[in-house]
């Protein structure tokens, strides 16, 4: 039950830090995502952000940092098992399947969908 | 002829009348304070149309057209129509006037198309170039979200400065003749750039450039604000109209009895939610050709001068970092005639 | 009339003019619906666990089946209403990341399949996946040299 309350309160915090990010500096919310991706993947580098994860679990993985955490620690792992090409090959080998996953089904929306007035 | 006064004023010497006005607009503006003022009130925003951008051309075709038959005149007989929009290229208007076969000028001031409009249609006529013309201007929600903005369906907020863009279309039909209300003088508003870089802030962008235009027209006619029953600028806002008030107080003027701002008056903020108030080229628009078009037919009002704000920039600039420049022209509208 | 303003005078007017973001109010709601969407990928991740996956396996599959789930909700209408209301809440996890891939898609589609959404789809995840690659090969030089 613990992990359920721990993914709440860190994720719904580090939303809060993007919140004040866009209320005080007026950035836009690609420049956020940029922001946090870019983020988590030097948090991930410097080893930092594991023990992020290790509290908060999907509170730390869900958001876009956990996107650049994982493509930190897939290049990583791929130095460790393949040598110098994983500097290529291991970021997006990580994330392959979330990047994978919202282009196909984005494609398969907008053949079905027309945009909604707000 | 008319003659030219002051630094950027004209005054005509013929009977300028707007014998007509059409407004269409959208959903939400159809739920909002001046719903009754407004011709049609459309139920779809697409009206049955393959893009926002065909919706848009589609109401400025429909609207032009019942302008013109409110005159009752006909296409055949308008000498030119001078309209304008958001969109790039002004394909709004391009392809809405397309079907028309009328002469065409096509302009852009941004929001501020409208004056822009109706001051050109009122050289023309008083020139003697035309007898028959009909000035407008139209903008639409979600064309002008999916140009400037973002696409509809990004889960954003907006800020408290930003304002709605109008959907809809405003348009006067205006000629030679002797029927009240008639546009009796122009002040051409120059470009004023205080460096505002947020397209968020739009009425703070403009606000100088009202207040350069207010200042000059009141100096040029060498009238006092309260000449005129109201002062409406076009899209200000709620930050704007703030802006504006002081600006002009600096100046030695004090409007705040009778200024409007149409951006304030077209939604209800807080049943509406939109923020700092309405924009786009429909916002004056389809105010004036709704509310005070009524209002000074009826003799409710009799002077207003009119100055519809407009906003210079393109997405390009804005990413480029620069910053947005401010447009505001006066059309001064009264019920007297000029000439006997 | 006095002198000119200066654009340093007139920028410090605006700032006085406009009104700030509700920025408690908007906080508060950033957190909940963050909270709650990292709590949904908590479900998903202890379900995928129970059912054998490995822990990065689980990471996978939630990712995927959030992406989906907003990219739907996006098509629907309803994620520009939830980002509305939950601003950062609703852009900061990968849902948001999926929202604006699905988005301009949707959007764009009336200009081609090809110059229009295939071309557009990218506007604003574009510009993540470059940096957020570019970042990870750097740090992946700097692991190479030091390990």
């Amino acid at each position: 039950m613990m992990d359920y309350v721990n993914a709440f309160w860190v994720g719904g915090l580090i939303c809060v830090i993007g919140q004040i990010l866009i209320d005080k500096t007026k950035l836009t919310s690609a420049r956020i995502l940029v922001f946090y991706v870019i983020a988590g993947c030097i948090l991930g580098g410097l080893g930092i952000y594991q023990y992020v994860v290790d509290i908060g679990g999907a509170g730390a993985t869900v958001p876009l940092l956990g996107f650049g955490f994982n493509l930190a620690k897939g290049v990583m792992k791929e130095i460790d098992e393949s040598g110098m090409i994983g500097i290529l090959t291991g970021g997006l080998k990580a994330t392959a399947a979330g990047i994978c996953a919202a282009i196909l089904s984005a494609f398969v929306m907008a053949l079905i969908f027309d945009p909604k007035e707000k | 002829m008319a003659k030219h006064i002051g630094k950027q004023s004209m005054r005509f010497e013929k009977n300028i009348s707007i014998v007509s006005t059409a407004s269409t607009v959208g959903t939400k503006e159809g739920e909002g304070p001046l719903r009754e003022y407004f011709d049609v009130i459309l139920q779809d925003n697409l009206l049955g149309q393959e893009s926002w951008e065909k919706a848009e051309s589609k109401i400025a075709s429909d609207n032009l057209k019942l302008a013109i038959n409110k005159a009752n005149l006909s296409p055949q007989q308008i000498d030119y129509v001078v309209t304008g929009d958001l969109l790039n290229q002004c394909c709004g208007s391009t392809f809405g006037v397309r079907g028309l076969k009328i002469p065409f000028f096509g302009v852009f001031g941004a929001c501020s198309t409208m004056g822009e409009a109706m001051s050109l249609c009122a050289i023309l006529i008083d020139g003697g170039g035309a007898k028959n013309t009909v000035a407008g201007a139209s903008s639409h929600f979600c064309s002008a979200e999916k140009q400037f903005r973002f696409p509809m369906d990004l889960g954003t907020q907006r800020t408290p400065t930003a304002t709605w863009t109008v959907t809809g279309d405003g348009a006067a039909v205006i000629t030679e003749g002797n029927d009240h209300p008639y546009i009796t003088g122009i002040t051409t508003g120059k470009i004023v750039d205080m460096g505002i870089t947020d397209a968020n802030n739009m009425g703070a962008a403009m606000a100088p450039a009202a207040a350069d235009a207010i200042y000059q027209n009141l100096q040029d006619f060498n009238r006092k604000p309260d000449y005129y029953d109201y002062i409406v600028t076009g899209d200000l806002g709620y930050v704007g109209k703030e802006l504006l008030l002081k600006l002009l107080k600096e100046k030695g003027y004090d409007i705040s009895k009778n200024h409007m701002d149409c951006g304030i008056e077209i939604f209800d903020r807080d049943r509406q939610d939109t923020h700092s108030g309405g924009s786009g080229c429909a916002c004056s628009a389809v105010t004036f050709a709704g509310m005070l078009y009524y209002k000074l037919r009826r003799r409710i009002i009799n002077r207003i001068l009119f100055v519809p704000t407009g906003a210079l920039m393109s997405p390009t600039s804005v990413q480029q970092g620069e910053s947005i420049a401010g447009i505001a022209h006066c059309v001064v509208i009264e019920n007297q005639e000029v000439c006997q | 009339m006095g002198k000119e303003m200066t654009k340093e005078q007139y920028s410090k007017m605006v700032e006085k003019a406009s009104p700030n973001s509700p920025i408690v109010k908007n906080c508060i709601k950033a957190f909940i619906v963050g909270g709650i969407i990292c709590t949904i990928g908590q479900i998903i991740t202890n379900i995928a666990k129970f059912y054998g996956a490995s822990i990065e396996e689980a990471g996978t599959y939630t990712s995927v089946i959030l992406v989906v789930a907003a990219s739907i909700l996006t098509g629907l209408g309803l994620y520009s209403k939830l980002g509305k209301f939950a601003g950062a809440g609703s852009i900061v996890p990968i849902t948001g990341f999926s929202n604006s891939v699905t988005s301009p898609a949707i959007e764009f589609k009336k200009e081609g399949m090809i110059l229009g959404l295939g071309a557009k789809i990218f506007i604003v995840a574009g510009p993540v996946i470059l940096y957020g690659v570019l970042t990870s090969v750097i740090v992946g030089i700097v692991y190479y040299i030091l390990g």
